[in-house]
């Protein structure tokens, strides 16, 4: 993984440095809350219900397990002993002191980690595959094209004050496993025909109020001209993105204004106007090649023999063998697998983790994955290279710190916000939510078969409802908390909305609602079917029918 | 009929972020059954008083919100400020 050079460091310094004395000047009341906010969201500092909450950036999701026991001490030293993994492959600590700040922000930076474009109207932490470098059915590693972008992204002085924030993902596999079509600029790693390397990219993907999936720009772009045309597309949104109504300043509704054709001709004239500066910010051969290297794969052990002891493991325990099933995917590598670590015991808050389970998991990290931990966008970690035979080992020693729940992608694996317990946007509780739908459905979950149920307490959508198979949207209604249901959701290739299946019900009735859905969809689906797959044939009249009959 | 319904000003402390609720000039409490209940009519004049003194001001964000006593508690109008008097409704994870 990328690791700081003498530059990143001096500035990290310099910034916490700057960031001291602006706390100090805060407390010491030469600055008031309104100078003072903007510097603390410049480095992740929110205030919300109870206290600071402080947005750590974990660059694509990768964290070395340094940096990992460095998040820990964090939890422990600085906030109430935990911390929440969010669906933007960060992570917030919501136990904050203001006073504290300083020295939390000097501690993360001495393990290469800090705040900086956490918040703000400005590139946000640039996402991508969790598998990424792993996965058998990637053209590239994305993660040296992330770190790319993410240098050229930081402090960048043109664009540090853009019409609202900005997220890029960057995927590229055949799968797309960082929901892309949800971003505002996307880039779909490709091999031309003439086995040349460059990207897809897409614009004007968001939730939020008004949810749109992002649309083609550019079927390729060839890698030596990514940040160029990239550029090309942020001084259009730069120019002609709305500054006048916060709902309409993402450049999802400039595209939906424009229209996609329209867009296109805007950033092709600018990209044809750029001339010289093209040059500039070409990306020359031996420039990606230097990053690359930065992410070279580990030595990975010979461990062809090492299928055959797995099987034998798990033909004999049959809980191991559904970890195995549930919670490891496929490494390129023969004889190793990335393991997904859940981070949703049924029944506790999704995302949370204890500063001893993120020791846990760094140890393990270091002793079986090369001490490389990976963030997903659902809220769990990845140890992205394990050597098959140590895999029941590591299933036994995830167990003792209640991470091995094997429910990767079920039921309970659910997608939920902070919610009002925490959240100053919140309009309605999520975890709450989120744990007792994973209660009641995790003893059917095995049959119910993949199913993705997305849930945000507001209409901001950081819980990604709108993409989920079940998406559940916490609202207030004369007081009370209200969840709107939507189903069909997808965020993947085939990323689709949810559709709306009727007046919203109150948090009691959430749980038989879903419970009407999901036996609706067990009826529905046919052999080999998916959520998606059945709701793409049936469309949504069925769900809205099962839920219509049974009142 | 329903319980009168009073004003009283919370915020978060500037050092922590806590929650607090003001209890007189220049002091403000963690606990909201500590805190000045006015009525409604008297709530402007609440809120500026809870906003004055000299940098730097001990609470963020002072703003107004309604409440009803039962008994020697005050309960918080609103599921947010019920949130914000008594923490989050889950519990977290043990370190």
């Amino acid at each position: 993984m990328y690791r700081y050079d003498e530059f990143d460091r001096k500035f990290l310094a310099e910034r916490v440095a700057q960031y001291r004395d602006q706390v100090r000047r805060r407390l010491a009341g030469q600055l008031s809350e309104d100078e003072f906010r903007s510097l603390r969201l410049m480095n992740g500092l929110y205030l919300q219900l109870h206290a600071y909450m402080l947005r750590i950036s974990i660059p694509y999701g990768t964290l070395s397990s340094a940096q990992l026991r460095g998040l820990a001490e964090v939890a422990r030293r600085w906030d109430k002993g935990y911390g929440h993994f969010t669906t933007r492959q960060n992570i917030q600590f919501n136990w904050i002191k203001l006073e504290e700040t300083p020295d939390i922000l000097a501690h993360l930076a001495a393990v290469q980690l800090h705040g900086i474009q956490t918040s703000g109207n400005s590139f946000r932490n640039i996402t991508t595959d969790p598998f990424a470098g792993v996965a058998g059915d990637e053209i590239e590693d994305p993660r040296p094209y992330c770190e790319i972008v993410r240098q050229w992204a930081a402090l960048h002085p043109e664009f540090s004050f853009l019409p609202r924030k900005f997220k890029i993902a960057i995927n590229a596999a055949d799968a797309d496993r960082a929901a892309v079509k949800i971003h505002d600029l996307g880039l779909y790693l490709r091999r031309s025909d003439r086995g040349e390397i460059g990207f897809a990219v897409t614009v004007g993907g968001g939730l939020g109020r008004t949810p749109i999936l992002a649309q083609t720009v550019r079927d390729f772009v060839p890698r030596r001209e990514l940040l160029a045309y990239i550029s090309a597309c942020l001084r259009v949104y730069n120019q002609y993105g709305r500054r006048d109504n916060l709902f309409k300043s993402r450049i999802k509704i400039l595209v939906q204004a424009l229209g996609i054709e329209k867009m296109r001709q805007e950033v092709e004239d600018e990209y044809a106007a750029m001339g010289d500066e093209r040059e500039a910010l070409a990306l020359p051969d031996e420039a990606v090649a230097a990053m690359q290297a930065q992410f070279a794969p580990p030595a990975y052990a010979d461990a062809a023999g090492d299928d055959a002891e797995l099987a034998q493991a798990a033909a004999s325990e049959p809980d191991f063998a559904r970890w195995i099933e549930r919670n490891t995917r496929p490494h390129k590598q023969a004889g190793h697998a990335s393991v997904v670590i859940s981070l949703k015991p049924v029944g506790r808050p999704t995302g949370d983790c204890s500063a001893s389970q993120m020791r846990t998991v760094a140890d393990l990290a270091d002793e079986l994955s090369f001490g490389e931990v990976r963030v997903t966008h659902d809220q769990n970690l990845v140890l992205p290279h394990v050597r098959k035979s140590a895999l029941y080992d590591l299933w036994l020693r995830l167990g003792a710190g209640d991470l091995a729940t094997p429910n990767i992608g079920l039921a309970s694996d659910i997608i939920a916000c902070p919610g009002l317990d925490y959240c100053g946007l919140a309009t309605a509780r999520s975890i709450p939510v989120a744990q007792a739908l994973a209660v009641h459905l995790a003893g059917r979950e095995a049959a119910i078969g993949p199913l993705q149920i997305k849930i945000s307490g507001c209409i901001n959508a950081c819980g990604h409802h709108h993409v989920g198979h079940i998406g559940i949207l916490g609202l207030e209604k004369n007081g009370a908390e209200s969840y709107q249901i939507t189903v069909g959701g997808s965020d993947g290739e085939q990323a689709a909305l949810g559709g709306i299946i009727g007046p919203a019900v109150a948090a009691h009735e959430i749980t038989a609602t879903v419970d009407r859905l999901i036996d609706a969809y067990l009826r529905l689906r046919r052999d080999g079917e998916q959520f998606p797959d059945t709701y793409r044939r049936v469309g949504l009249a069925p769900f809205k029918e099962a839920l219509y009959v049974a009142r | 009929m329903d319980d009168p319904t009073f004003k009283l000003v919370t915020g978060n402390r500037l050092r922590d972020g806590a929650v607090v609720y003001f209890a007189s000039a220049g002091i403000w409490t963690p606990r909201i059954d500590d805190a000045r209940l006015v009525e409604e009519k008297d709530g402007a004049a609440l809120l500026a008083e809870a906003q004055a003194g000299p940098p730097p001001h001990p609470a963020v964000g002072p703003a107004l919100i309604d409440a009803v006593r039962d008994g020697d508690r005050v309960v918080p109008a609103t599921l947010r400020e019920k949130i914000r008097a008594s923490g989050p409704t889950v519990a977290y994870r043990a370190a």
